[in-house]
């Protein structure tokens, strides 16, 4: 009798069973899907329901057959991040969640490089960061080797290495001797990004003058003014030149034309020149007939 | 009726009364301003003359205050407007004159010497202008003599302008994230000193641009009290030369009024600039400048346009330094003529009789404007 009974509520069971999996049915999920790639659900039961995907900006929806295979083709997915599967039956929802990852292979650099220009010979001044991303711009957060190239007009490269972290590579650089445009490329692979760091003179160093008569007035002219790794210091940097004499004082702020700078000042016998730019100080004449 | 109308009729009624006693009765100022006739008294003694002198210069009655001057033929009246206004755009171009003052300075039966000091209203303050007038005795009358300052003349010559311009091109808006656009200048304060006055709290210092590219500059200070909360924030105005050359330095003062140092605990600075297109001319020299002591402590020098180019407006920035080097004030002073080429115009700058004796040194920068030209 009792195993009569067991017999019968095993049968009952059974039944109900294939009843519920005729009408609705179960998920086998991918458990990571890279984005891009084509991916395949399966449902178990009978009948028809409707399947959807649904993720960060961008969600699927298809009707599908219960028991059969239901594939999605490359590119269907392409934002990485969490996403939600729900099967809705007639009668009953089954869910599920799955992750679409980066795709593996870099496809593009975000490259972030400052400044832009800066005095020569300054160490670790120059900054750069890339950002390495798939070709659905999403994040590569697994590390990666990010080449950093710095290339001076001269052809002199310093070149760093750095392994990503968290999408992120970053390295910082010394500004060269030699003013110039340089080049800073950020590589993984064949995909590179290119910046241009302008490298300019430094202060004036070892500003001098020399003072000859010009007529009625006196001629004050820079040697030409270089920075101390021996640059030319640009052209339109203002140089003062400043006359004291008996009490009184006369300031110029001339540009630099082709190099040097040139004024024209009162010629007092016992005047006192000096030459400055910014805030380095050049030499200094005293004037005597 | 309700109370609103009752008060908009009484409103009305007292409105149509007032300018119907203003019609048939006007105050005699109103009725100079109207061209009826002149609010002036009679130039019965020399302060008068002068004083209705004041007066039609105010009221722009160039033709009145032509008239009325002794020596009138020496001149045109577009001479004496222009020595007033100014021969070339300026800022007395477009200021009026806001109050003059009288002070006799000699006199005698028949002549007198009168100080006439003009307070001019610019779009910068005021600017005050001197000139001692002759007064003569003509019968009844007294006529002043304008002592006319005639129109520079450039000698005729050729001035060639090679200085360097700078034009900035910026970046497209919608460029990718992380594209290069031009760096802004690079800037230092290379000095900063708080002073105590007894208006208020000062901060003084200097701004290097040590770029190689000219910047639009500007400082604004916060004050942070003992507990590091904000008192307030001032930026420097127009205390400050807002152009900035490759390696020209720059002094600047912010003022903070009714705050005293004692009540500070620290000061935050924010130095900021800007690309701007510039050019390296006009060159001004300052020449022949000179610390005259207290009392009366003034920075007075002459301004030489180097360049072929009018300046319209000039802005004379003093640094005052004391023996160790750290700056003790900064003054200015709006120049109200144009610079012409080569002509020398005079500035003073005042510097206060407390602080002129702690004075060793100077500096001077000129920010300069000129229309159709920056």
């Amino acid at each position: 009798m009792r195993a009569r009974l067991t017999f019968l509520l095993s049968g009952m069971t059974l039944t109900l069973m294939q009843l519920a999996f005729a009408q609705d049915g179960t998920l086998s999920l991918p458990k990571i899907v890279e984005a891009g790639n084509g991916f395949s659900i399966r449902s178990t039961g009978s009948g028809k329901a409707t399947l959807y995907v649904i993720g960060p900006g961008q969600v699927l929806k298809q009707d599908v057959q219960l028991g059969e295979l239901t594939s999605f083709p490359a590119g269907s997915l392409y934002n990485a991040g969490h996403y939600l599967v729900v099967l809705a039956g007639a009668n009953s929802t089954e869910s599920g969640s799955f992750d679409v990852i980066p795709a593996s292979k870099p496809a593009d650099l975000s490259f972030l490089a400052k400044p832009s220009r800066l005095p020569v010979g300054m160490h670790n001044a120059i900054t750069g960061v890339a950002y390495v991303f798939d070709a659905y711009h999403n994040l590569i957060t697994t590390p990666t080797p990010v080449s950093f190239e710095l290339s001076s007009p001269s052809g002199a490269v310093e070149k760093h290495i750095v392994v990503s972290r968290d999408g992120a590579a970053s390295t910082a650089m010394d500004s060269t001797a030699q003013q110039g445009v340089d080049k800073f490329v950020a590589r993984i692979d064949q995909v590179s990004s290119v910046r241009v760091v302008g490298q300019v003179p430094g202060d004036p160093c070892g500003l001098k003058m020399t003072v000859r008569p010009s007529g009625q007035q006196l001629q004050l002219v820079t040697d030409p003014v270089r920075d101390c790794n021996g640059n030319s210091v640009p052209d339109g940097t203002i140089v003062t030149f400043t006359e004291t004499y008996n009490g009184a004082q006369s300031t110029v702020d001339e540009p630099l034309k082709h190099g040097i700078a040139e004024a024209e000042m009162p010629s007092h016998d016992g005047a006192t020149f000096s030459v400055a730019s910014g805030v380095v100080l050049g030499n200094q004449i005293r004037w005597a007939k | 009726m309700s109370k609103g109308h009752l008060l908009a009729a009484l409103l009305a009624v007292a409105t149509v009364v007032l300018v119907a006693i203003g019609t048939l009765w006007p105050a005699p100022s109103a009725e100079a301003y109207a061209g009826a006739k002149s609010m002036l008294g009679s130039s019965s003694t020399a302060e008068k003359a002068v004083a209705n002198l004041g007066d039609e210069i105010r009221a722009q009655a160039w033709q009145k205050a032509y008239a009325s001057l002794a020596n009138k033929a020496q001149f045109t009246e577009p001479e004496f407007v222009h020595d007033l206004t100014g021969y070339y755009p300026s800022l007395l171009t477009y200021s009026t004159l806001d109050k003059f003052e009288i002070r006799p300075l000699h006199a005698s039966a028949n002549e007198e010497e009168i100080e006439l000091k003009l307070h001019w209203a610019t779009v910068v303050g005021s600017s005050v202008s001197t000139r001692d007038l002759h007064v003569i005795r003509n019968g009844d009358r007294w006529e002043a003599e304008w002592p006319i300052a005639k129109e520079p003349i450039v000698p005729p010559q050729v001035i060639p302008v090679n200085y360097l311009r700078w034009d900035v091109i910026y970046g497209r808006a919608g460029s990718d994230w992380g594209t290069q656009d031009v760096e802004a200048p690079h800037v230092r304060i290379v000095d900063m000193h708080p002073v105590e006055r007894a208006e208020g709290l000062v901060i003084l210092g200097e701004l290097l641009n040590e770029d190689v590219v000219p910047a639009y500059v500007s400082v604004s200070a916060t004050l942070l009290s003992k507990n590091q909360t904000p008192i307030g924030t001032e930026g420097s105005f127009d205390k400050i030369s807002h152009l900035l050359l490759p390696k020209q330095v720059t002094p600047f003062l912010i003022k903070f009024p009714n705050v005293s140092l004692s009540d500070v605990g620290s000061i935050r600075m924010t130095p900021e600039s800007a690309l701007i297109a510039a050019s390296a001319d006009p060159v001004i020299e300052v020449a022949n400048e000179q610390l005259h002591p207290a009392p009366g402590a003034t920075m007075t020098g002459e301004l030489v346009n180097q360049s072929g180019q009018i300046v319209n407006v000039a802005h004379v920035l003093g640094t005052f330094y004391d023996k160790s080097g750290q700056v003790v004030w900064v003054a200015d002073q709006y120049i109200d003529t144009a610079l012409l080429p080569q002509i020398p115009v005079p500035f003073e700058i005042h510097i206060p009789e407390d602080l002129a004796r702690s004075v060793s040194s100077q500096r001077t920068v000129i920010a300069t404007y000129s229309s159709g030209g920056s």
